[in-house]
């Protein structure tokens, strides 16, 4: 088995774990890590179709590294959103849960 | 026959590690395997030959998130200390949800069609032009630069999102970081230290981004750790919001980056188009903005909004 | 004769590694397992640093060396503020 293609493997599985750990697990923080290992995947692999397409003397397309590091700064500018946000959350509400029932008598949402 | 072994196990541990940050315990240990699995991650793309990417994943996929994510976790996990997951029957479907999207991407490779089509040898021979030598610098800045423009406006508009959240009252005001409170401790030492090879190293990494793997954003990460760990340590004040100084810093970068590309319109008759000859000493000066931009932006998104006097 | 030098080196530093990755991994508590990844960051970088100098010119060797000089300033500094923060926390266990 080549290099790529067992990054490939790897990259799949990763988009697969994100998506579990999104759906499953309840606190947001948690479902914000799981979005960022689903898109480290779907990086991985962008990075394996640049590999594929190495031509003309370089290690890989320069095309589709360049979307990559693009993608890398747009998924941590939404990742600052969704922490300021969170913790704001917990500050006005006092709780982190996304949950419709407040754990307690007061929902202030 | 090492190297595939090498890979094989890289691949193993990259999954490995981003299972066990999916699955660990308490919150804080998670985040901190994600930055482990991050930095393992960009082994990976050393090894697919994506160093700049390698860098930028290094950087901003382990480093900056990672900073955030902890500061973060330390503020929110602490309430619910243990892994909450949904029940049952919800959960087998999730995993069979996740499987199947697993499984069907991973067979795509064994389904991918024959002739790899690139673009590599089409930038090589439009590279000359912009007289740069780094091909992935080339793409960022020539080939798509109007996304490299609006990939520095989101991060602003980031910026703002996170200053929004604060209340009216305290816009402007000074970012809820709270400094390390020990006044003679080591950590003072560092901030004294570091800085300045700091700056050195984020400076050169700009400027040789134009010919070798580095760049704006990989220098401006630096910048923004330096600035940081001054803040943290209680060096240096950390300055209000409203500050003009501040806020010039933070739109220089996309206002070089816009006035070049206005520039243009008058030389070669295009938005975003360089004047002949003269593309490289522009990209360069538009990466030395943006490198000042990307380390103040980056630096505030992780002291956060203003919460007023009264630090909690 | 050079080459087998770097290959003793590097493998001295990778065996280091191994053997910090499992004192951090087993030893009992806190302070004795900063005790063991310090060794490795030292020691063991330190090697790989040095079986790797002759393979490179020298301007890469200085970028190698002064890798290994950062590494050693933030662990040195990072290791006495984690044992601070253990030693504060200490009395309350």
């Amino acid at each position: 088995m080549s290099g790529p293609l067992l990054f490939w493997l790897a990259g799949s599985a990763l988009i697969g774990l994100g998506v579990y750990g999104i759906t499953v697990n309840r606190h947001p923080l948690r479902k914000l890590l799981a979005l960022n290992l689903l898109g480290s995947g779907v990086f991985l692999l962008f990075g394996v179709i640049a590999r594929r397409g190495a031509a003309a003397g370089l290690g890989g397309d320069p095309v589709p590294q360049a979307l990559v590091i693009t993608g890398i700064v747009v998924a941590f500018s939404a990742t600052a959103i969704a922490i300021a946000l969170l913790s704001q959350l917990q500050s006005k509400a006092g709780r982190t849960s996304l949950d419709d029932e407040p754990p307690d008598e007061e929902d202030r949402s | 026959m090492t190297e595939q072994v090498f890979d094989a196990a890289l691949a193993l541990l990259v999954m490995g590690v981003g299972a066990w940050s999916m699955m660990a315990g308490r919150i804080t240990s998670a985040v901190i395997i994600f930055i482990v699995y991050g930095l393992l991650l960009s082994l990976v793309w050393v090894r697919i030959a994506a160093i700049d990417v390698a860098l930028t994943e290094a950087a901003i996929g382990s480093g900056a998130t990672g900073m955030l994510l902890i500061a973060a976790a330390y503020k929110t996990g602490r309430e619910s200390g243990a892994r909450e997951t949904v029940s049952g029957s919800l959960h087998v479907i999730a995993v069979l949800l996740a499987s199947s999207v697993a499984l069907g991407l991973a067979s795509l490779a064994f389904v991918l069609p024959g002739e790899p089509v690139s673009l590599a040898g089409d930038v090589l021979r439009s590279l000359p032009d912009s007289g740069l030598g780094n091909p992935v610098a080339g793409v960022l800045f020539v080939y798509r630069s109007f996304d490299t423009l609006l990939e520095k406006i989101v991060l602003l508009v980031a910026l703002l999102g996170v200053w929004s959240l604060g209340s009216d009252r305290d816009w402007g005001g000074i970012p809820g970081l709270k400094p390390f409170a020990q006044k003679h401790s080591v950590l003072v030492l560092l901030a004294r230290t570091l800085p300045p090879i700091g700056l050195t190293y984020a400076i050169y990494m700009t400027w040789v981004g134009a010919d070798v793997p580095g760049g704006a954003f990989q220098g401006g990460t630096v910048l923004a750790a330096m600035w940081v760990l001054v803040m943290l340590a209680g060096v240096r004040q950390i300055p209000r919001l409203s500050s003009p100084a501040l806020r010039a810093a933070i739109v220089a970068g996309p206002v070089v980056f816009l006035a070049i590309g206005f520039l243009g319109f008058v030389s070669p008759g295009q938005f975003l188009a360089y004047p002949q000859g003269f593309a490289k000493p522009l990209i360069v000066a538009m990466e030395i903005a943006l490198t000042l931009s990307i380390g103040v932006i980056l630096g505030l998104l992780s002291a956060g909004p203003s919460n007023g006097k009264d630090a909690r | 004769m050079l080459d087998l030098f770097s290959v003793a080196c590097v493998l001295g530093g990778a065996i280091l590694f191994m053997a910090g990755t499992i004192g951090l991994l087993r030893f009992p508590d806190q302070l004795t397992r900063l005790h063991a990844l310090t060794k490795v960051d030292n020691l063991g970088l330190g090697l790989i640093v040095l079986g790797l100098l002759p393979q490179f010119g020298w301007l890469t060797g200085v970028k190698l060396f002064c890798t290994w000089l950062l590494v050693q300033l933030s662990g040195a500094i990072v290791t006495q503020l984690i044992g601070g923060a253990i030693r504060t926390r200490e009395p309350r266990r």
